[in-house]
């Protein structure tokens, strides 16, 4: 998120090719759509009673089901639907009656040599996900289904698929409950592409649904990316495979970008394909094209009956939802008058803190300086931070009053960081911290006007930016007991004297 | 000798006048002088069968009641998981599997107090009607060790009839549980879908296959279903609503039962066939019943519908048996490679074709013309049976057109052996209950069985035709 | 119905079902197919516009299992039982990609 916007790879964004709502470089649009798998926080797997767990010896969590032992038959898992449908109110879906179909196609990781999973009646459709800023991403659907178990390859070019001499399968995530979240291709730039699945991994943490680590393989992304001029039909589109974390995500969208781009300028044709994103290269490359794609020979489920939550079982998993980041970004917004994308709010509700900002407000404290501070001061706290709030909202005051400058807060704040708690009027005292007074600080400042001559005048002259140099200056003169605001005050005020 | 009938072991057993022990060593001794010749089984379990009867005899002992079937010899089709014992499905591919668990119903039959004597051969993964189509070799009809005993059951059919088990557990999916039990003489019955549950029973067609019992008599099914039967929580197509007891139903006579005859029937039936179902209708007329006509307009089109769907369905049930995980693996190059070379060696010829033709049914482009068609198709003849069945309470067929035929008669045609199920797969695509009760004897004193058939969950009322005609026949016990 | 299946369907199709025909099964099976098709579209008169296709026998909806773990299989019956075992895991021949 924090990731420039500017150059990525070989791609450039060009300043000014913007028009209207189209970002488009070397006159091309970008047009990708996501599919999210996540891998849900249940006991147990989709369809049967054995644990699903990470990192257990290979195939200790198995069982008939698993397994796909002949004579075994699949049972739904009631809080996977339940996990499911909070993840379909979360992204602001239609709970709808669903059915599960086979997909039938041999692979040495899938025990029956079918996939269940919801084909054309999943269970949440038509649904949407709003990035920070406001723009909201389709959400197609959130269908369940079941995972497939682990292959490693042995021999050949270091645990590579191509070359190897064997594999050995490990079926203990085979059967695990996953919700694969189709977005409609409303991503317009790399950058939305990582704010939606950041996004969409904060949500799903919220709700519990799963714990959504890229690297544990819980949460997986693929994307569909294809390129198009304005006006004209969205072009042939690639889906890309094996992108590990949001980072990647990024550099392979946009290397797969300028490869389209690339192909078209040259008069080529992009073929309808599989690609893997190779995070050591840092390129796509083919993994299988579509004529050759499988026929999955999709039919309903005949050991599995449908879905068909009532709603009274709906509006009970609703109103047991917690508030979602969006929201929890809104509400502080609101009550700081901070952007809800900003910085201090996005990485404040990122932690969870933002309940604790609150307290702090409602303790009597200052809620604008409570945000700062929680943001600065309290990287290492969880969403539940050991400082009593009353402690924290004693400080802010202060800082209000004037009885102590940011930069002694700032101090005091760490004192009562380290001990977990603390009375700020105390350790102020104690650290000799006292405002200075108002004909003191003004003496001073007329000081620093005399010692800065040349940058005073630039700043009488219109040059706002001198006015740092002068508060800088005065910060120093003052060894940080002076309160920054005031000496702005009393810079302006003397300018326009 | 001791009885031969599952009621009258167990109150025998129960009641201490009959050890479990003894009633397994006469059956025993049937299988020792008979078995090479009929070849019912694919196993036969004497140690584990001897053991069981000595736990029965010694709960009598200690004064604890064993259960409904205590120390009843029972043979168990060899689809139905046995945890550590052989369950091959008559094919190579799973030859000396032993399944790491027990299905539902052979733990049901256990915690009864039955004695399992042996696993019995079938056509390969029930796909057959005749049980020539076991890679083991096939079963011979104990009436006549010329014919066929029918498929897919036959072991299962056979080993009853033979008397090598007093009952048996037979798996359904267009006829295999009637059909046999028609060509060996045998009670047979394939209840409500989901009325048993499928678990550890090996799929073929998963919206079609039900377990069911093989018996003497009437009331011997009554009572295998009474223990086997009710809501699973393992198998989701489990009927969850409790079944009243089918032992009690059939105390209660036909006077008023509507019996129906469909004439829209499709014809094809032998004249020695056709005989012994109008005898059918005499029997219950005069036991008190009414005659009514009705039709089933779609009853014929069940063939082509249930020959669709179920090799459909076949094919994806197959598919795991790809040498990874268990069963068969011929080597090869790479993984791709050892699958078409596993498949091909593991299964038999009528296998691959239906998982050939179930593929193509479902494939791109075809779907739409075969599958898709085949479950409207199904639809049409639930809805008949359902407009009959406001007219009639059961329904009188033929079980089979013909009695048992001889070995290799059909076998060169597909299509011809197909037909041995006409009557009885509309029932499987229906959902709905039937069974099969011998009624007298055919051509060259083989025997002849009447189908009877009902509406979903009307199990109380066909068990009630049932031992009506059992009565007619004067069945001894 | 459709029209009369081929052989190039027949190894299309026994492609995808994992059998490996050789030529002489391949030709055999495309007639006995054929033959049988011919058989099965007896349906092909039936009105069936407006019918509801019908997938199971019995109407259940909603039925759930609760999340609880229950006893597994033992990791080493089940791997003795496989055709090829190593390292806890199943073993198999070279995997060449989803489709080869
Ligand atoms: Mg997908
Ligand atoms: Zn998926």
């Amino acid at each position: 998120m924090s990731e420039s916007q500017g150059t990525t790879g070989s791609m450039v964004y060009k300043a000014g090719a913007v028009t209207g709502d189209e970002i488009l470089v070397d006159g091309w649009e970008l047009i990708v759509g996501l599919e999210v798998h996540v891998e849900l926080a249940t006991a147990t797997k989709l369809f049967s009673a054995s644990a699903n767990r990470f990192g257990d010896e290979p195939n200790t969590n198995i069982d008939p089901v698993t397994l796909g032992l002949p004579g075994a038959l699949p049972v739904l898992n009631r809080h996977a639907v339940e996990l499911a449908m909070r993840i379909g109110l979360a992204l602001n879906c239609t709970i709808q009656p669903s059915t599960f179909h086979r997909k039938n196609y041999f692979y040495p990781d899938q025990p029956k040599a079918y996939q269940i999973s919801q084909y054309d009646q999943p269970i949440n459709i038509d649904g949407f996900l709003a990035l920070p800023g406001g723009k909201k991403i389709g959400i197609e659907r959130a269908h369940l289904e079941e995972d497939t178990g682990k292959s490693t390859h042995i021999g050949g070019a270091g645990g590579r698929i191509h070359g190897s001499d064997y594999s050995l399968i490990d079926f203990n995530r085979a059967g695990v409950p996953l919700v694969e979240i189709v977005s409609r291709p409303d991503i317009r730039t790399s950058e939305e592409a990582r704010q939606y699945v950041t996004e969409l991994r904060s949500i799903l943490v919220a709700i519990g649904a799963s714990d959504a680590k890229m690297e544990e393989g819980s949460m997986r992304c693929d994307a569909n990316v294809s390129v198009h001029k304005p006006g004209m039909p969205y072009g042939t589109r690639c889906e890309i495979k094996n992108v590990n974390s949001i980072r990647s995500l990024g550099r392979a969208i946009d290397y797969e970008m300028r490869r389209q781009i690339d192909m078209n300028e040259a008069g080529e044709t992009v073929r309808q394909e599989t690609r893997h994103w190779n995070e050591n290269d840092g390129r796509t490359h083919t993994l299988r094209s579509k004529e050759d794609a499988d026929d999955y020979r999709y039919f309903l489920e005949p050991d599995l009956v449908p879905l068909d939550p009532s709603p009274e079982w709906i509006q009970a998993v609703r109103d047991a939802m917690p508030m979602l980041p969006g929201a929890r970004r809104a509400r502080l917004s609101a009550s700081t008058g901070q952007p809800a994308d900003g910085e201090a709010v996005m990485v404040v509700v990122e932690r969870g803190q933002d309940d604790y900002v609150l307290e702090v407000a409602a303790a009597g404290g200052d809620v604008g300086r409570a945000l700062i501070h929680v943001k600065e001061g309290f990287a290492d706290e969880g969403a539940t931070p050991t400082v009593p709030a009353a402690d924290l909202a004693g400080l802010t005051r202060l800082e209000v009053g004037g009885q102590l400058t940011a930069t002694q807060a700032k101090t005091v704040l760490a004192e009562i960081v380290a001990n977990g708690g603390g009375d700020a009027a105390a350790i102020a005292a104690a650290k000799g911290f006292e405002a200075m007074d108002t004909g003191a600080l003004e003496a001073m400042v007329d000081q620093v006007i005399a010692d800065n001559a040349a940058v005073w005048s630039k700043y009488c002259s219109g040059e706002e930016k001198a006015m740092g140099a002068l508060v800088g200056a005065a910060m120093k003169a003052s060894q940080g007991k002076a309160d920054g605001k005031l000496v702005t005050a009393l810079l302006q005020a003397k300018r326009t004297a | 000798m001791t009885p031969r009938t599952a009621i009258q072991i167990a109150a025998g057993v129960r009641a201490g006048t009959l050890k479990a022990a003894d009633v397994l060593e006469e059956h025993l001794a049937r299988i020792d002088a008979r078995e090479s010749d009929v070849h019912a089984f694919n196993l036969v379990m004497t140690d584990q069968a001897r053991a069981a009867a000595a736990a029965i005899d010694a709960a009598v002992a200690a004064g604890n009641d064993p259960g409904p079937l205590a120390g009843v010899p029972v043979a168990l089709k060899d689809n139905m998981c046995t945890h550590g014992i052989p369950t091959t499905c008559s094919s190579k591919m799973l030859q000396g599997w032993k399944p790491p668990y027990d299905a539902t119903a052979v733990i049901r039959l256990a915690a009864a107090g039955a004695v399992a004597v042996g696993k019995t051969n079938l056509d390969e993964f029930a796909m057959g009607s005749s049980t020539e189509n076991s890679a083991f070799g096939p079963t011979r009809n104990p009436h006549d060790l010329s014919r066929v005993p029918g498929g897919s059951s036959g072991g299962s059919a056979a080993a009853v009839a033979a008397g090598f088990a007093s009952v048996s557990l037979g798996s359904d999916t267009g006829g295999s549980i009637r059909q046999p039990a028609a060509l060996c003489g045998v009670v047979g019955v394939k209840p409500t879908y989901g009325y048993v549950s499928r678990y550890g029973l090996v799929a073929f067609a998963s919206s079609l296959d039900q377990i069911g019992p093989f018996t003497h008599t009437v009331e011997d099914s009554a009572l295998l279903l009474d223990v086997i039967g009710g809501h699973d929580i393992l198998d989701s197509t489990s009927i969850p609503a409790r079944q009243p007891s089918l032992r009690d139903a059939i105390k209660q006579d036909v006077t008023g039962l509507r019996v129906g005859r469909i004439t829209d029937l499709p014809e094809g039936a032998d004249p020695d066939v056709a005989e012994r179902l109008e005898a059918a209708f005499d029997a219950l007329r005069a036991a008190g019943a009414t005659i009514v006509d009705v039709q089933v307009p779609a009853f014929s089109y069940g063939l082509t519908a249930y020959y669709l769907i179920a090799p459909a369905e076949a094919s994806s049930n197959l598919a795991r048996y790809d040498g990874v995980r268990y069963g068969l693996r011929v080597n090869a190059a790479d993984t791709n490679a050892m699958y078409g070379a596993t498949r091909v060696a593991g299964f038999g010829e009528e296998v691959q074709r239906r998982i050939m033709l179930g593929t193509y049914a479902l494939s791109a482009g075809y779907y739409d013309a075969y599958y898709g068609k085949a479950l409207k198709v199904r639809r049409l003849i639930a809805d008949d049976f359902d407009r009959a069945y406001q007219h009639a309470d059961v329904l009188l067929t033929p079980t089979s057109p013909t009695v048992a035929f001889p070995f290799g008669s059909k076998s060169d045609n597909p299509f011809a052996m197909y037909l041995c199920d006409v009557y009885t797969i509309p029932t499987n695509l229906a959902g709905h209950p039937a069974m099969s009760v011998p009624f007298g004897t055919g051509a060259e004193g083989l025997p002849v069985g009447v189908q009877i058939l009902a509406g979903t969950l009307g199990e109380p009322q066909m068990f009630r035709a049932a031992a009506a005609l059992e009565r007619a026949m004067g069945v001894s016990k | 119905m459709s029209q009369r299946i081929t052989t190039a369907d027949v190894v299309k199709v026994a492609k995808l079902a994992r059998l490996d025909l050789d030529p002489e099964a391949i030709e055999r099976t495309t007639a006995q197919l054929a033959g049988m098709l011919e058989h099965f579209a007896d349906i092909d008169a039936l009105d069936l516009d407006g019918v509801q296709p019908m997938n199971q026998p019995y109407p259940l909806t909603n039925v759930f299992r609760e999340d609880i773990i229950l006893v597994g299989l033992d990791r080493e019956e089940v791997l003795a039982a496989a055709p090829e075992a190593e390292d806890g895991r199943f073993r198999v021949p070279p995997i060449l990609g989803l489709d080869s």
